[in-house]
C-alpha cells in the first residue's frame, strides 16, 4: 500500500502545481510558434513537424525537474520516508510513475491538435502517438534521474537541461526516426532505450537521494 | 512497545572531515529518556540524525528495536495541504488509524487548525504540528531535536505532558536541546564532554 500512496501524493502535488496543463500548453505553444519561424509551407511543416514535436516533448519533460525531488528533500519528506524503512528506490519509483502520469498522457493528448497545426498526416500522427507512448516513460525516467542528481544544488534547473539533453539523444533519434519508419525497427529501439532507462532510474535516483543526505 | 530498545555503543561522528564526537555510549529501555545538551555546534543534531540512521556512524554501532519517529528542523508536511490531510499522509505511511491524528492534534492543542493549510501555520504551530506527527506515528522511539524551540509556555507544558505520557506507555525519548525541557528523570548527556581533544581523526 506504500507505493500507491506515494504515487497518489506526488501526482496530487504535480496536479496542484499546474501538472496537466503545463505540458499541454507548452506543446501547443511550440506547435503554434513553429510555423511562424519556418514559414507556412505545408509540405515543409509536415515533413519537419513530427521531429519538432519530439523536441518539444523532451523539453516539456524537463519543465518540472526542479520540483520533482528538491522540495521533498528540503522539507525532510525523504528523510521521514527513509526513517520508516521505505527504500529510496521505492520513493524514486513512485516519483517516476507520478512524473509520467503528470506529463505523458497530457502530451499525447496535446499531440492531436499540435499535429493538426503542423499538417501532419494520419500515418505520422499514429506513429507519433505510439512513439510518445513508448518514449515518454523514458523521458520521465531521465527527468527524475537528473532531478535526483541535482537536488540540493544551486541553479539546478539550468544544470538539469545541460545534463539531460545529451542523454536524451538516443530517444530523440529513435523517436523522430519512428515517424516515417515502416519496418517498426525504430519502435523496437525506442522501447529498448525506454526499458533500459526505466530499469536503471529507480536505483540510480535512489542512490543519488541517499548520497545527497547530509 | 515493551521490547523497544535504543543502544549506542562507541559512537563517533564525523562531519565535513572533522571528528565531532567520539566514544558515546547510551542505552535506553522502555520508559527511559535522555537529553543531549551542549552549546551550538557540538553535534547534537548530528547525533540525532545518526541515531535515526540518516547518517552513517564513523565508528561504533547503533541498535534500534522498534520504530523511530523524528522531529528535527524540517517540517515534512505538504505546505499546500491542510494540516489534517498532511498528517493523514504520514498516518497512511505509518499504517495507523486516522484517530491517532485527532488524538495527537488534541494533545498538542492543534485540533482547531486541522483544516488550515500548513503554509498558514506560525513558527510555534509548525513545531507543534511536527510533534503531532511524531505523536501520531505510534513509534516507540522518539528522537526530538530542539522540540521546545519557538513554543510558548502553554505549548511547552503540552509538550511535557506528551512526553510524560509517551514514557509512561513504555516509550523511549532521545531529545537534544540547548534549553531546559520538561523532561523529568532524563539522563543528562553533555556533549561537550565527548569532544575529541586536539586529536586528529
Amino acid at each position: 500500500m506504500i507505493l500507491p500512496a506515494l504515487i497518489a501524493r506526488d501526482s496530487a502535488r504535480a496536479w496542484r502545481s499546474g501538472g496537466l496543463w503545463l505540458p499541454l500548453a507548452f506543446l501547443l505553444l511550440v506547435a503554434a510558434l513553429f510555423p511562424f519561424a519556418v514559414g507556412p509551407d505545408a509540405a515543409l511543416l509536415s515533413r519537419t513537424g513530427g521531429g519538432m514535436l519530439w523536441i518539444a516533448a523532451l523539453l516539456a519533460s524537463l519543465l518540472p525537474v526542479d520540483r520533482l525531488v528538491a522540495p521533498d528533500r528540503d522539507a525532510g519528506v525523504l528523510d521521514q520516508l527513509a526513517l520508516r524503512g521505505i527504500g529510496d528506490e521505492v520513493v524514486a519509483l513512485a516519483k517516476l510513475v507520478a512524473h509520467w502520469i503528470s506529463f505523458g498522457p497530457p502530451l499525447m493528448l496535446a499531440a492531436f491538435p499540435a499535429a493538426a497545426l503542423l499538417k501532419l498526416d494520419g500515418q505520422t500522427l499514429l506513429h507519433l502517438e505510439i512513439g510518445l507512448a513508448l518514449g515518454t516513460p523514458a523521458l520521465a525516467a531521465l527527468g527524475l534521474l537528473i532531478a535526483a542528481l541535482t537536488a540540493g544544488l544551486r541553479s539546478s534547473g539550468a544544470l538539469a537541461g545541460l545534463l539531460a539533453l545529451p542523454l536524451a539523444i538516443p530517444l530523440l533519434i529513435f523517436g523522430a526516426g519512428s515517424l516515417d519508419d515502416q519496418s517498426g525497427a525504430a519502435f523496437k529501439f525506442l522501447a529498448a532505450v525506454s526499458l533500459l532507462l526505466i530499469a536503471i532510474t529507480p536505483f540510480a535516483a535512489g542512490a543519488a537521494i541517499r548520497a545527497g543526505r547530509e | 512497545m515493551n521490547d523497544a530498545l535504543l543502544r549506542l555503543s562507541g559512537i563517533a561522528c564525523m562531519r565535513g572531515g572533522r571528528l565531532l564526537l567520539r566514544g558515546i555510549d547510551l542505552t535506553l529501555t522502555p520508559g527511559q529518556s535522555a537529553l543531549l545538551r551542549g552549546p551550538n555546534g557540538t553535534g547534537k543534531s548530528s547525533l540525532i540524525r545518526l541515531t535515526a540512521g540518516l547518517l552513517p556512524a564513523y565508528a561504533g554501532t547503533i541498535e534500534r528495536r522498534g520504530k523511530v519517529a523524528l522531529s528535527d528542523e524540517a517540517l515534512a508536511l505538504d505546505r499546500d495541504r491542510t494540516l489534517g490531510r498532511a498528517l493523514g499522509f504520514w498516518a497512511k505511511m505509518d499504517a495507523v488509524p486516522a484517530s491517532a491524528i485527532a488524538d495527537a492534534l488534541n494533545a498538542i492543542g492543534l485540533s482547531d487548525l486541522a483544516d488550515i493549510p500548513v503554509r498558514m501555520l506560525s513558527t510555534g504551530q509548525r513545531k507543534r504540528a511536527m510533534l503531532a506527527r511524531v505523536a501520531a506515528s505510534g513509534a516507540p522511539i522518539w528522537l526530538l531535536d530542539e522540540p521546545a524551540n519557538g513554543l510558548d509556555s502553554a505549548s511547552a507544558a503540552m509538550l511535557g505532558a506528551l512526553m510524560r505520557g509517551h514514557l509512561a506507555r513504555g516509550g523511549i525519548i532521545l531529545a537534544a536541546s540547548h534549553q531546559d525541557l520538561p523532561l523529568d528523570g532524563a539522563q543528562d548527556i553533555d556533549l561537550s564532554a565527548y569532544l575529541p581533544q586536539g586529536e586528529d581523526a
